[in-house]
């Protein structure tokens, strides 16, 4: 681990995020407030780290893309649906809540 | 050239698309009502009742705006006919002549409707490569993804509104564009650009302040009187996202960011029957307030082939509910839930099948993993199955109600509910296995 202090914050307090669904399949994306936190949540939010968070929810493999210049990272998640939004028992068969469990996943900012 | 959204979803409102109809000097209207749930309910319907299998709203939006659209030389666009093209627009026919307007031509894209060229052996790639006959459940229907070059023909002949079934929700703006700047069909780069634009547009108000708002984070003015979304569109693709200044809401680049990757995947791949769409370079530019320009989208050659969403008959969804409040709420919910699975599980067919969510302590997120709470004063038991049963159906929601005598301490709020539902999945088909065609009408 680095020496240097860090606190720590949930996603939802440096970036906002959107869930969508198509089949089986949920896709996420995520944008920082400020570019300054990009390269950090890009550093900690990888595609690893939401299969891992949700290896339930999730059945198959989490696929991340950048949008460098607006700040933005895109994961994809496979078999994420419950078998989709017409097969689910779920009340949120589309996973539109599903952006909100990520955006509760921790970061590590350095302190100011 | 400008385009207004008139809905992003089937039950999207109707007041702010008359104000777009009625303000916002539109060349096209664009109403876009299907998903891959709506579409199964379109099916649904038309099962219950041949007549039907469009929009039930199409008759409201249509008396609604017709007269607006006429009045202010306003196309429309939009595929409410869903299930049932040819129904919906003789629905569209008959507010015309309700609302006097004589001459209104309506021009219906049909062909969209696969079902029959579909066979045991159709493969299902969203659904491990299984084939139709492997899932075991009767065929409801079945609609590809039309694109442009099935829309542009009934646009040309001058029809007043443009009525399809399933078709690339993004088409719906972009064979406007095509017609207005005359881009050729393998332009695409244009394609490209006007697809982002299109897919800006297609959900509605999600682009101005809808499906957004999270307090305190997110404030969205006027959250109850949100606008939808108007593009004004250049020759180059270009466009600027806006609104009207008097409606709610708002457009700046966070809402244009959220809606330019919703339902997509690879951002340099997104597939529509027209391009192979490229966002991942798009540059968004906040030129005054509730306006954002959009440029820089391109694309590659169009897919060979075409998506196909697949519908089965899914049964009967059964839900039922009882809720627990007060002192020690939640604990008298979960042994309503541990009693249920208990009875439940003699009952044969039911093992396995169902599902019993604690709404109050961790129903949306139930399978996520999360902490789960130990208490709350304030907790609903429910359960959801699905079967082709309704006995069986019949039998679990009887259960749930006997909880209010036989289950634990001051249970109340017993409701129930049956709804047919169809499955989807998805295939593909060869273009040239496609022929759609153009219907007209007149009022």
């Amino acid at each position: 681990m680095s020496t240097q202090s860090t606190r720590t914050v949930r996603l939802h307090e440096i970036a906002h995020a959107r869930a969508g669904d198509k089949g089986n399949t949920s896709n996420i994306s995520v944008w920082a407030y400020d570019p300054g936190d990009y390269l950090l949540i890009k550093e900690q939010l990888t595609a690893e780290r939401i299969k891992a968070a949700f290896p339930d929810l999730i059945q198959g493999d989490v696929v991340r893309y950048e949008l460098e210049h607006l700040h933005g990272l895109n994961f994809v998640l496979g078999e994420a649906l419950e078998g989709g939004v017409n097969t689910s028992l779920g009340l949120d068969s589309h996973g539109k809540s599903w952006s909100f469990l990520v955006l509760g996943l921790e970061i590590e900012l350095p302190e100011n | 050239m400008r385009m207004g959204s008139g809905a992003g979803f089937s039950s999207d409102r109707l007041g702010p698309a008359v104000d777009l109809a009625e303000k916002a000097a539109l060349d096209w209207l664009v109403f876009e009502t299907i998903g891959e749930r709506t579409l199964a309910f379109g099916h649904r319907d038309r099962q219950l009742n041949p007549e039907r299998g469009y929009n039930p709203q199409l008759a409201a939006r249509m008396r609604g705006v017709l007269g607006h659209c006429r009045a202010n030389g306003t196309r429309v666009m939009t595929n409410m006919g869903v299930a049932h093209v040819e129904a919906a627009a003789e629905v569209v026919i008959q507010v015309a002549r309700e609302l006097g307007l004589k001459g209104l031509k309506v021009a219906a894209v049909l062909g969209d409707d696969v079902t029959d060229q579909m066979t045991d052996d159709t493969v299902l790639f969203d659904y491990d490569g299984r084939k139709i006959s492997e899932v075991g459940r009767p065929l409801a229907g079945a609609n590809v993804y039309l694109g442009i070059d099935a829309i542009l023909p009934a646009m040309q002949t001058g029809a007043d509104v443009v009525i399809t079934g399933r078709v690339a929700d993004p088409s719906l703006f972009l064979a406007p564009m095509v017609e207005q700047f005359g881009w050729a069909t393998d332009d695409w780069q244009r394609l490209g650009q006007g697809t982002l634009v299109g897919h800006l547009m297609e959900c509605g108000m999600q682009i101005t302040g809808g499906y957004f708002a999270d307090p305190g984070r997110k404030d969205v003015p006027r959250p109850a009187d949100c606008g939808y979304p108007i593009a004004e569109i250049e020759e180059n693709g270009q466009a600027v996202i806006t609104k009207l200044d008097a409606a709610g809401g708002m457009v700046n680049i966070a809402t244009v960011k959220e809606q330019m990757l919703y339902e997509v995947h690879d951002p340099t791949r997104y597939l529509t029957p027209d391009v192979t769409a490229d966002f991942s370079r798009a540059q968004l530019t906040e030129t005054e307030k509730d306006r954002v320009r959009v440029s820089h989208a391109s694309g590659t050659e169009r897919p060979r082939q075409l998506k196909v969403t697949v519908g089965f008959d899914g049964g009967l969804l059964g839900e039922g509910g009882v809720s627990y409040a007060g002192i020690n709420a939640a604990a008298r919910a979960r042994l309503a839930r541990d009693i249920l699975v208990e009875r439940f599980d003699r009952i044969d067919g039911m093992a396995g099948n169902y599902r019993i969510d604690l709404i109050g302590l961790n129903s949306l997120h139930a399978t996520a993993g999360l902490d789960v709470p130990e208490t709350a004063d304030d907790v609903r038991v429910r359960v959801a199955m699905r079967s082709m049963d309704r006995v069986l159906i019949e039998m679990m929601l009887w259960e749930i109600e006997a909880m209010l005598c036989c289950g634990p301490a001051g249970g109340g709020g017993y409701r129930g509910q049956i709804t047919p539902g169809v499955v989807t999945h998805s295939a593909m088909i060869d273009r040239d296995a496609v022929a759609p065609t153009v219907k007209v009408y007149e009022a």
